[in-house]
C-alpha cells in the first residue's frame, strides 16, 4: 500500500522537489482514506493529527453559527491540501471539515510527521516552507472575502 | 458611430418589453426601439447611456446576445437614483438610449487560442455577450473556460444560463461563492482561487476579466502567475461618465478616457495606474 | 506643441481711429463684436459697439492670487495682459440646454435644440488664446465625435488677434511656445504702436477673409522700420514674462511623480474651489443636469461647465474615485501638463497664467512644477533637475 502511494506523492506539486530520503519519510506516514458525502473529516476542537491531500471530491470547511447553522468559508477539492493545525500546538482543529461529495484523499499522519520533523529539521523546514505558502494563499483569499467586494457599496 | 441618434447627445426612445428581477438587487431590461427599426447592433463589452425620464442618465453595459440583435438587453444593479428608478419601469414604458459606446472584448482576436473568462458579481453581465459570441463560433477556439465568483449562492447572476453552459461538453464552467450556508454543494472561496486549477494553456490564452477593481487586480496577478501574457489579459473599467463620447472629461483614468478608449482595456496599457490611488 | 508655420503677410498701418471702422465693418457683416472692456474692476470680454468702449489707458497688474487695474500713462487700447475671461465662454458656453422632453403616455418625446448660432467676431485675442482655441478645436472637433455646439459656434468666428506688448506678472507663454506673438489662427493680427503719443496699429491678414476685411478699412503702407517693430515688440514682451516653466520631458516627469510628496503639500493650501478650471482657456470638462418641472411632465437636459476639483466629478456608486483634495489637484495638473499630451498631442497649458492670478490662495503651477522637478519623484531618485531660473 505504501509503495503504491509513493509515486502519487512524488508527483504531487505540494511535495515536488523533495529529496528521495525526505519523500520516504513522508510516505511512511501516509495512508489512503475515503469519505462518503456528508461525513466529517474532522470537527472543531478535535485533536489535529493529520492533514489531507485531496485526490477526488470536495470538502467544505465550515464554521458553526448558533442560529444559522454551518457557514462554509472555503471548499477544498482535488489536488489541494486540507489542514495545518497538526503543525502547531495545541494541535487542535479550529473548523469542521465535511465531505460535500464522495471524497478520496491521502491522509498524512501528523503525529508521525511531527516526530520525524523534530529528528530531521531539514524535513521540518521543507514542510514548513510548503505549508507557509498554503497559509499565505489562504490568508490572501480570506482577506478578499473579508473585503466583501461584491457587496452593495452604498 | 452610433446607430441611435445622429446627435450623440440625444437619446433615442426604446420601449421596455420585459423587466426581470435577477437577484435581490439586480435586474434585466429587455428593450425594443420605440420607433421600430432593425433592433440594435453592438459588440460584446460595449455600453449604452440609459436615460430615465426626468431622473437622469447612467452608463450600463449591454448584457444581451450580439448575434441576435433584435432585442437590446441590459443587466444592472439597483444602486443609485437612476438605476432604482429603472427597476420600477414596467412593460411598455419608454427609456432613452444613447450608444453603443466604447471598446469591446477581443472575441475575434482570440480565435485560435484558449479563452478564459473571469467574472465577479455583476461583472458577468458585460461578459455574457462575449460568452454568446464565443459559443456561436465555438469551433474557432481551443479551450473555453468561465470562472465566476459571487458573494453568496443567492447572488449568482444568470444561474440557469450558467447551468446550461456547464452542461456543454466543450465548456469549463466553475462557479464559486465567497460564503455559503449548508445547502450549497458548490465551491466556496474567492474567484481567484479557481485560476490555478483551471484547465487552459497559459501560453496561448486570451483572458477577459470583469468585476470590482480589487477582484480584477488579484485575478490578473493569478493569471500572470499562471503565465498568461500581459497583453493577452483584458479588463473592463468603470468610471463616472456624463457624455460617453470623450467630451465631459469625467471618465479620465490617467491618459485614457474610459468611455472611448475603454471600457475594455488591454491590461498592459493601464497596469501602472491600477496600483496608484485615486487616479 | 505643434504650430503651423508662421504665415508671412505684409504688415500695413492702420491709423488708431480706424479701429472704429473695423468694428463697424464687422457689425455690418452681421458679426457681434466681442472684445475687452472695463467692468467689475477687471478687463472682461463683452460685446462692443464702439472702439470707445475699449480699455484705453488701462493696464493690469497681476501676481499670484492678485489682479488690479491700473491707469497707464498713455492711451493704449490693448496695453494690458489678460483678464479673467477667455474666449471659451463664447465657443464652449458655460451653460447650454441640450434638449427638452415632454411626457406622453408612458413615454416621452424629445425635441432637440436648434439654437441660433451667434455670428461672433473676437477682437483682442492674444497669441496664448489662439493656441487655447486651437487646443479646444482639437479636443471638441477633431476626434471620433464632434461637439455640435462648439463646432457650430467656432465655424462662424472672425478672429482679430492683438499682439501682446505687456505680459502680466503671471504670464509664461514664452515657456510654452504659445506667444507672445500671434503666428496662426487669426483673420487679422494687430500690433499696437505708439509713435509720439499716437496709437496706431500694424496689421497683418492671416486669411482671405481677413484680407477682404482689411480692404474695407482705410490704411497706409507701413515703413520697413515699422514692420520691424512687430518682431521687436514681441521680442521685448518675451523678455518680460512674469513666470517661467521648464517643459523638458514634462510628461515623463509627471508620469513618474504620481506619488510625489509635493501633492500632499499643495493639498494643504488648495481649497478645491475650481477657480483655476473656470478661468483656464483650455479646460473643457462638463456635466449634465437633468431637470423636470414640478408636475414631472417636462424634462430638460442642460450641459454645464464642470470641474475635476469637485467630489462629484469622479463619483461612482460607493463614492468618489478622487476623494482627497490632493488627488484632485494632481488630476488637474497632471492632465493639463502631461496626460493631455498623450490624449491630444500637445500640452493643455498655454501659459496664460490665469490659474495663478485667480487662485484665491496663490497656488502657482510653475512653482509646483519646479518643486516636483527639484525634490525628485518617489518612483525614481535620479531626476533631471535642470534649474529653471
Amino acid at each position: 500500500m505504501l509503495d503504491s502511494l509513493r509515486p502519487v506523492l512524488a508527483e504531487h506539486p505540494f511535495l515536488s522537489d523533495l529529496s528521495p530520503r525526505h519523500l520516504d519519510l513522508v510516505v511512511g506516514c501516509a495512508s489512503n482514506v475515503r469519505f462518503e458525502a456528508g461525513k466529517y473529516l474532522f470537527r472543531e476542537e478535535e485533536d489535529a493529527n493529520q492533514f489531507y491531500i485531496i485526490r477526488e471530491g470536495k470538502v467544505a470547511v465550515e464554521i458553526r453559527t448558533p442560529h444559522r447553522g454551518p457557514l462554509t468559508v472555503q471548499t477544498v477539492s482535488a489536488g489541494e491540501i486540507l489542514g495545518w493545525s497538526w503543525l502547531l500546538p495545541p494541535y487542535q482543529w479550529h473548523f469542521d471539515a465535511r465531505a460535500v461529495e464522495p471524497t478520496r484523499a491521502i491522509a498524512l499522519d501528523g503525529k508521525c510527521l511531527r516526530v520525524k520533523c523534530e529528528n530531521d529539521h531539514d524535513l521540518g523546514y521543507e514542510l514548513l516552507k510548503r505549508f507557509a505558502q498554503i497559509m499565505e494563499q489562504r490568508l490572501e483569499a480570506t482577506r478578499l472575502q473579508v473585503l466583501d467586494i461584491y457587496g452593495n457599496p452604498s | 458611430m452610433s446607430p441611435t441618434n445622429p446627435d450623440p447627445m440625444v437619446p433615442t426612445p426604446f420601449r421596455v418589453q420585459r423587466v426581470r428581477q435577477e437577484t435581490h438587487d439586480t435586474f434585466t431590461l429587455e428593450l425594443e426601439p420605440a420607433r421600430g427599426g432593425n433592433g440594435f447592433s453592438f459588440q460584446a463589452g460595449q455600453f449604452n447611456m440609459l436615460y430615465v425620464f426626468g431622473v437622469g442618465e447612467v452608463p450600463i453595459s449591454i448584457s444581451g446576445d450580439p448575434t441576435r440583435s433584435k432585442m437590446l438587453v441590459h443587466t444592472t444593479r439597483a444602486v443609485g437614483t437612476v438605476t432604482k428608478a429603472m427597476r420600477r419601469l414596467k412593460r411598455g414604458d419608454i427609456l432613452g438610449v444613447r450608444g453603443p459606446f466604447g471598446s469591446h472584448w477581443p472575441v475575434e482576436v482570440a480565435a485560435g487560442s484558449d479563452v478564459v473568462i473571469v467574472a465577479g458579481g455583476i461583472g458577468l453581465a458585460p461578459l455574457r455577450p462575449a460568452m454568446y459570441e464565443l459559443l456561436s463560433r465555438r469551433d474557432q477556439y481551443d479551450k473555453v473556460v468561465l470562472l465566476y465568483g459571487a458573494r453568496t449562492p443567492e447572488e449568482i447572476l444568470f444561474p440557469r444560463e450558467l447551468e446550461r453552459w456547464r452542461a456543454h461538453f466543450d465548456l469549463e464552467v466553475h462557479v464559486t461563492v465567497d460564503r455559503a450556508m449548508g445547502g450549497w454543494r458548490g465551491n466556496v472561496g474567492v474567484v481567484t482561487t479557481l485560476i490555478q486549477k483551471a484547465p487552459f494553456n497559459a501560453r496561448s490564452t486570451t483572458a477577459m476579466v470583469c468585476g470590482p477593481e480589487v477582484m480584477m487586480r488579484f485575478t490578473v496577478m493569478e493569471l500572470l502567475k499562471r503565465g498568461v501574457k500581459t497583453d493577452n489579459i483584458h479588463i473592463s473599467m468603470e468610471r463616472n461618465m456624463k457624455c460617453a463620447i470623450g467630451f465631459c472629461g469625467h471618465c479620465q483614468f490617467g491618459p485614457v478616457f474610459v468611455c472611448k478608449d475603454g471600457p475594455v482595456f488591454v491590461y498592459g496599457r493601464i497596469k501602472d495606474l491600477l496600483t496608484k490611488w485615486e487616479i | 506643441m505643434s504650430v503651423p508655420p508662421h504665415r508671412v503677410h505684409d504688415q500695413v498701418r492702420l491709423p488708431g481711429e480706424q479701429l472704429q471702422t473695423l468694428i463697424e465693418a464687422l457689425r455690418l457683416l452681421g458679426y457681434r463684436v466681442m472684445g475687452p472692456k472695463v467692468a467689475e474692476g477687471a478687463i472682461v470680454y463683452d460685446e462692443l459697439t464702439s472702439a470707445a468702449e475699449l480699455p484705453v489707458g488701462w493696464t493690469d497688474e497681476q501676481k499670484g492670487g492678485s489682479y488690479r487695474l491700473v491707469k497707464r500713462n498713455d492711451g493704449a487700447a490693448f496695453g494690458y495682459a489678460l483678464g479673467p475671461h477667455s474666449w471659451k465662454k463664447y465657443l464652449h458656453p458655460a451653460v447650454h440646454r441640450l434638449w427638452k422632453a415632454k411626457r406622453e403616455g408612458n413615454g416621452f418625446e424629445i425635441s432637440e435644440e436648434t439654437p441660433e448660432v451667434p455670428k461672433l467676431a473676437f477682437l483682442g485675442v492674444r497669441a496664448c488664446e489662439l493656441h487655447a482655441i486651437a487646443i479646444q478645436d482639437k479636443v471638441l472637433t477633431q476626434g471620433v465625435f464632434r461637439d455640435p455646439i462648439y463646432s457650430s459656434r467656432r465655424e462662424n468666428v472672425f478672429i482679430v488677434a492683438v499682439n501682446c506688448s505687456q505680459p502680466g506678472g503671471t504670464c509664461f507663454c514664452e515657456s510654452m511656445g504659445t506667444g507672445p506673438q500671434a503666428t496662426f489662427g487669426f483673420d487679422l493680427a494687430l500690433t499696437e504702436i505708439n509713435v509720439n503719443g499716437r496709437h496706431d496699429f500694424l496689421v497683418e491678414a492671416g486669411t482671405d477673409r481677413g484680407t477682404e476685411m482689411l480692404q474695407k478699412i482705410p490704411h497706409e503702407g507701413a515703413t520697413e522700420k515699422e514692420k520691424k517693430t512687430v518682431a521687436e515688440i514681441a521680442a521685448q514682451a518675451a523678455q518680460h514674462m512674469g513666470r517661467q516653466l521648464n517643459t523638458h520631458e514634462i510628461k515623463e516627469l509627471f508620469y513618474r511623480s504620481l506619488e510625489h510628496p509635493r501633492w500632499d503639500e499643495v493639498a494643504e493650501r488648495c481649497l478645491n474651489c475650481a477657480n483655476c478650471t473656470m478661468v483656464c482657456p483650455t479646460c473643457f470638462c462638463t456635466t449634465v443636469e437633468d431637470v423636470t418641472d414640478l408636475a414631472g411632465t417636462e424634462a430638460e437636459r442642460w450641459r454645464k461647465w464642470d470641474s475635476c476639483f469637485t467630489a462629484d466629478f469622479s463619483y461612482i456608486h460607493g463614492g468618489s474615485v478622487r476623494a482627497s483634495r490632493k488627488s484632485r489637484y494632481r488630476q488637474w495638473l497632471t492632465h493639463k501638463l502631461a496626460t493631455w499630451i498623450d490624449q491630444f498631442g500637445s500640452s493643455g497649458c498655454v501659459g496664460c497664467g490665469r490659474c495663478i492670478t485667480w487662485c484665491p490662495v496663490a497656488i502657482d503651477l510653475t512653482e509646483e512644477v519646479l518643486a516636483i522637478r527639484q525634490a525628485g519623484s518617489t518612483d525614481s531618485a535620479a531626476l533631471p533637475t535642470k534649474e529653471e531660473q
